[in-house]
């Protein structure tokens, strides 16, 4: 029996329905990149996502649709995701901050009416 | 320069051959959608499809300004031998090899094309060949790497190499003179078909021998003709079909 579908390339491409041809197996797939997009020249790259690619240059022009396809983009970068290096969940406590270190912080000084200040003066010349 | 009747009737059937060969290699390679080979793929190359029938669609647009009906109608009314598209485009998709190659041949010729179009003196063309210029672009990137990327291994190499012989026939038959060569050329619309085959062989042998592969002898080769002119092999009537099923079920109705 054929594998009748509603998608009539399915249908005429006359498929056994015990086919075993075609269905993939455990890491017969490409690597990852990560994607990194840049919406205005001199800005951050952010992570987008990932992609599968044989190559580097494959995989920008898969990030290109993937990712950039709408909306404004001047740069990709694409990265091997098994070069990123990252901590380990359970370290995560390493990025905790104690309470009494604020003054460490910028917004524990009084300068933001300074600040203000200043503005009122450089628009006022 | 005043047109004659013959530069218009030249420049309609330029815009055309555009067209509907846009129109019909766009409704090709949507046949991957989902059936590509990566899920990257499957979207990059249905993205692309889409950017072709879009960019027919501009070209039936310039044609319905020059009197031609709209682009519905042109587009999805018409019988093969109607269809001024080359032979190249109406080929089934047959495997991914088959499919990446026209991709590589047509979207070169497709991208000169446009190209020298930049300094058309008929400004809506010209526009149009200013607007999908970066769309084209990627679309030739896209080509290129996968041809340099199935270049480095033996298997898929030769089974590329096999399909450049048996489609380059069948790629220079994309430029197939028209009977209006020298009004278009005198004219400033266009410069010509024998130009733009200069063109893309200086553009696509280069770059595929860069690759590793060789390319067939263009001098010595019998293009595939007739597509022009409105002959078209068999595969071009389903396919019509197939693209206007929904249409054809009631062509008066408001979308």
């Amino acid at each position: 029996m054929n594998i009748i579908s509603l998608d009539p390339r399915v249908t005429r491409s006359h498929i056994d329905e015990n086919t075993q041809e075609g269905i993939a197996n455990p890491l017969e797939h490409f690597q990852t990149y990560e994607v990194f997009e840049q919406k205005k020249r001199g800005t951050h790259h952010i992570h987008v996502g990932s992609v599968h690619a044989p190559s580097a240059e494959m995989a920008v022009i898969f990030a290109k649709e993937q990712y950039s396809r709408r909306g404004q983009c001047v740069n990709l970068w694409v990265v091997k995701t098994a070069d990123v290096f990252a901590t380990e969940y359970e370290d995560s406590d390493i990025f905790d901050t104690i309470s009494d270190k604020t003054y460490r912080e910028p917004e524990a000084y009084k300068v933001i009416d300074r600040i203000q200040a200043f503005k009122e003066r450089q628009k006022a010349n | 320069m005043e047109f004659t009747d013959k530069h218009v009737q030249g420049l309609k059937d330029l815009l055309y051959k555009m067209a509907d060969d846009l129109l019909i290699i766009g409704h090709r390679n949507s046949e991957w959608t989902g059936l590509g080979p990566v899920l990257e793929e499957d979207i990059a190359f249905s993205s692309m499809a889409q950017d072709k029938v879009g960019q027919s669609l501009a070209l039936y647009e310039i044609l319905h300004q020059l009197g031609e009906s709209d682009p519905d109608t042109v587009a999805f009314t018409r019988n093969a031998p109607q269809f001024h598209c080359s032979q190249l485009v109406e080929l089934p998709i047959g495997e991914y090899d088959f499919s990446l190659v026209r991709h590589f041949f047509f979207d070169h010729a497709d991208a000169i094309r446009f190209d020298m179009l930049a300094t058309t003196v008929v400004e809506p063309l010209q526009m149009v060949a200013k607007k999908f210029r970066g769309e084209i672009k990627y679309h030739t990137m896209h080509a290129d790497i996968w041809m340099k990327q199935l270049g480095e291994s033996d298997e898929a190499k030769m089974r590329i190499q096999n399909t450049i012989n048996e489609v380059f026939p069948f790629a220079l038959g994309m430029f197939e003179p028209s009977e209006f060569e020298a009004e278009l050329i005198e004219a400033g619309i266009f410069d010509g078909e024998f130009a733009l085959r200069e063109k893309w062989l200086n553009k696509v042998v280069p770059l595929l021998e860069s690759f590793g592969y060789t390319v067939p002898n263009a001098e010595t080769i019998i293009p595939e003709f007739g597509g022009r002119k409105g002959q078209h092999t068999e595969h071009l009537q389903p396919l019509l079909d197939e693209m206007t099923e929904v249409f054809a079920i009631d062509p008066g109705a408001e979308w």
